[in-house]
């Protein structure tokens, strides 16, 4: 199979224009993934499930990621007139700025037919609170059906073009999605017999007058 | 895209409701006026024959099936949840439970996307000890698949107490490697956790050597059994492009004529160093793919045959491996396994810590399941219940 | 008939050893109670209801080397109308709960409840989940409860002995007598609705209450 900077190079010929850029990957596996605008990737994979040299016919596995919110601190440099007739002053300051999270999906594609693989995508949204449509993937792989309900399930991403987009794992009137980093679990803990950390402080919370870690409380 | 066609099966006279995309409470299909005729039953989540805590909403005109939603997450127990909660080595418990027929297979998927992720070499003992391992879980699971097929057919329990019976002598092996029968807990990363002795080899060696001839017994019961061929010959064909672009994996897919078994494409492990061949069916349909498991169950003799022979001394676990406080560098890694059900994957993701920050399963049942409805259709109750159970399914892994 | 009876089981002046001494010469002295209760403990039919890795140890149970039809549970029936003992095996998730209770619901009186298995009694290894229920207890009134996990088949047929012995020892009057002779109690347990993010009500509170929070340990 040709490599992956091989393939990039490929593709963006056949899709100039595309976002198409490779992503490394640091852990000693070195399955690297190409991260594809969500306007040419559907377009992409009918092309990479369609041609001879890669026949990529199976999507194994469809992920879902969340990237949360964080906080990024960063230097700036303010330049302001100095003294007449002298240079500006130069000043620094740490101002922290908010990088915006999103919600990745990653698709693992294999060749049954040439048997190799795997050529991984990569789909970002927007962001994670109203930018979260991707093309759906089911029309060309259609082992992503479930797949995909499963990441808007639990995590929220909408797939445009999903035959069926309907929880999967969760009751239908459920609200929220569970796998997202800043889930808040329902408290049902009123009652940890063995209690470990956080788990000891939620059951706690429902005996207020335990107050002490280690109060004997009279059994009832 | 490859759906199957309304016009050909009658699905005009029903309606799929849509709901809008943000999961509103809406059934998945409703009936049209005057369809009046049309039967909607919900098979489970309940029921004798669904292999779990699995549901079925199945539309039926008269006998026949027009329309069919599988219905899960009765046992989604957030595994995938726990996995960026736990370290690499906490999460290895929780993969007993997922197929949790076959412990053994599902560590071994596991070890491998860790060792692919930090990079950690296995020894060559523990190679040949999973394989032996792995080969024992396969036989385990088709044999009580075979069992669990005779009994959704209506046989009523007698080739599932077969069945049970020489599963029992497998699990004894596993209870006394590991000191327990179903969650075993025997991988590490780089090895196994725990060293077979000479006399669990001659053990096994004497299981193996006699497991040929309760599978001529069983076959000379059931495989040329007139009414096993009758109930399941011709019954949910699956082509073979549709179970590729489904994702199909195992030997559900082998079933359909594609020779596709990862022991093979991929060469993990020291697979490579056996002579084994790969059972491939020709239709499709359930008799296919009950065939090509009871030869599988021929072939995984075969190889731990020559497991067993060539087992090489030498540490099982390489002490500087770590496992506690394992802290891989930031990056992913997918790593698969052929396991008895298909190929079952995982998906980490490190950020350096000791926890992994996404930590998704690949289970081969749940992909397995997409092709549901189309098998289904026009077939009547009776036949989606044993083909459901040809596609092996166990809802650990389905639900997670 | 074979264990020796409890002195609330036999009223009157007849003495144990009289009791054997006539049994040897044939003559069968009992109570009603004793009795009914044989019958009823001797031939306790499970439903035929596994959710998770506990289900196929309670499989494994019922097949031929651990073989609880030596025990009376010969038929697992698969309609709850027709079952005497739920075993919960396996996670109960939210999803599953309702189903769960309207399947005790529909369970005739005199009807048991197993918990095996250490996600039945308590949430088990699964516990921090958000579809978790912790434990099948928070709904049904459970009698038994067996540990493990998965336990082996060997402790469920302990779990069913006790529950055997639990069966013989009920009393046919007074507060302790089995549900279905008392006509004060509530038929039906309160089956859970799927909520928005939990189920409601999270527990019954007329089953179950939570325990007091005690560590001994750090007295």
């Amino acid at each position: 199979m040709e490599t992956p900077e091989a393939l990039r190079d490929r593709l963006l010929a056949r899709f100039p224009g595309a976002s198409i850029e490779l992503v490394p990957n640091g852990s000693p596996s070195a399955q690297v993934s190409f991260r594809i605008g969500p306007a040419a990737l559907r377009e992409v994979a009918c092309f990479l499930r369609d041609d001879a040299e890669l026949a990529l016919d199976q999507c194994s596995n469809v992920t879902g990621l969340d990237v949360p919110d964080r906080e990024v601190v960063e230097t700036v440099k303010e330049s302001q007139p100095g003294a007449p007739g002298g240079p500006p002053v130069v000043t620094e300051r740490k101002q922290t700025r908010l990088q915006p999270g999103h919600l990745e999906v990653v698709y693992h594609l294999y060749s049954v037919a040439r048997r190799q693989g795997p050529v991984i995508l990569r789909a970002r949204t927007g962001n994670r609170t109203d930018a979260v449509t991707l093309p759906s993937l089911t029309p060309v792989w259609r082992s992503c059906e479930f797949q995909e309900r499963e990441v808007f399930d639990l995590f929220g991403v909408v797939f445009e073009g999903h035959p069926d987009l309907r929880r999967i794992l969760m009751w239908d009137a459920f609200v929220g999605h569970p796998m997202r980093k800043d889930y808040v679990e329902p408290d049902d803990y009123e009652w940890e017999p063995t209690p470990h950390g956080d788990v000891l402080a939620k059951a706690r919370r429902h005996y207020p007058s335990a107050a002490a870690p280690g109060a004997v409380q009279p059994s009832p | 895209m490859m759906l199957p066609d309304p016009a050909a099966t009658g699905l005009a006279r029903v309606r799929k409701v849509e709901g809008d995309a943000l999961g509103l409470r809406t059934p998945a299909f409703a009936p049209t006026e005057g369809a009046g005729d049309l039967l909607e039953v919900s098979l489970g989540p309940h029921h004798p024959s669904t292999h779990g805590v699995f549901r079925m909403d199945v539309v039926l005109d008269g006998e026949r099936i027009v329309r069919l939603k599988p219905v899960f997450g009765y046992l989604h127990r957030n595994h995938e949840k726990l996995g960026e909660a736990t370290s690499y080595l906490g999460s290895m418990p929780y993969t007993d439970r997922l197929d949790y027929l076959n412990s053994m297979t599902n560590n071994w998927a596991y070890a491998l996307a860790v060792e692919k992720l930090a990079g950690i070499p296995v020894t060559e003992r523990a190679e040949y000890v999973r394989v032996v391992l792995a080969e024992l879980s396969r036989l385990l699971n088709h044999t009580c698949l075979a069992g669990f097929l005779m009994q959704d057919c209506g046989c009523s329990g007698t080739p599932l107490m077969y069945a049970f019976r020489e599963r029992e002598k497998i699990l004894d092996l596993f209870e006394s490697l590991s000191g327990s029968r179903m969650m075993c807990n025997v991988q590490r990363f780089g090895g196994c956790r725990v060293d077979p002795s000479a006399e669990w080899l001659a053990a096994t060696r004497r299981l193996v050597d006699g497991y040929g001839a309760f599978l001529d017994e069983f076959e000379a019961l059931l495989s040329g059994n007139e009414i096993v061929m009758a109930r399941t010959q011709g019954v949910g064909r699956l082509p073979a492009a549709l179970a590729v672009n489904a994702g199909i994996t195992g030997p559900m897919l082998r079933a359909s004529g594609v020779g596709h078994d990862l022991r093979k494409v991929d060469g993990y492990g020291v697979y490579p160093r056996f002579n084994f061949r790969v059972p491939i069916g020709r239709d499709g349909d359930v008799y296919d793919r009950y065939m090509v498991r009871m030869l599988e169950m021929r072939e995984s003799i075969a190889i731990l045959d020559q497991a067993l022979r060539d087992l090489p001394g030498g540490p099982i676990l390489d002490p500087k491996a770590k496992q506690r406080g394992l802290r891989p560098k930031a990056g992913e890694a997918y790593g698969r396994i052929e396991g008895p059900k298909g190929e079952i994957g995982f998906f980490l993701v490190s950020d350096g810590t000791g926890n992994p920050t996404r930590y998704r399963v690949r289970a081969p049942s749940f992909v397995n399941l997409t092709v549901l409805e189309d098998l289904c259709l026009g077939h009547t109750v009776a036949d989606a219940v044993i083909i459901l159970g040809s596609i092996d399914i166990v809802l650990g892994e389905v639900d997670r | 008939m074979s264990d020796a009876p409890t002195a609330a089981s036999v009223p009157g002046p007849i003495s144990a050893e009289e009791r054997d001494e006539l049994r040897r010469h044939g003559i069968l002295l009992t109570s009603v109670q004793e009795l009914y209760n044989w019958g009823r403990s001797h031939s306790v039919w499970p439903l035929n209801f596994g959710l998770a890795c506990c289900a196929i140890e309670m499989i494994a149970a019922s097949m031929a080397k651990f073989d609880i039809a030596r025990f009376g549970s010969e038929v697992f029936r698969p309609s709850p109308r027709q079952a005497d003992l739920i075993i919960v095996s396996g996670t109960v998730t939210k999803k599953m709960a309702p189903h769960v209770v309207r399947l005790w619901n529909q369970m005739p009186e005199p009807k048991y409840c197993i918990a095996m298995g250490a996600c039945a009694i308590s949430g088990g290894p699964f516990k921090q989940g958000y579809n978790v229920l912790k434990g099948i207890d928070r709904y049904i009134p459970v009698d038994i409860y067996i540990p493990g996990c998965p336990p082996r088949p060997e402790a469920l047929l302990h779990g069913l002995v006790e529950l055997q012995e639990k069966i013989r020892q009920q009393p046919l009057r007074g507060p302790d007598a089995p549900r279905h002779l008392r006509s004060d109690l509530p038929c039906d347990a309160t089956v859970p609705e799927l909520g928005a993010t939990d189920i409601e009500p999270p527990f019954s509170p007329d089953v179950w209450k939570p325990p007091t929070l005690v560590r001994p340990d750090k007295a």
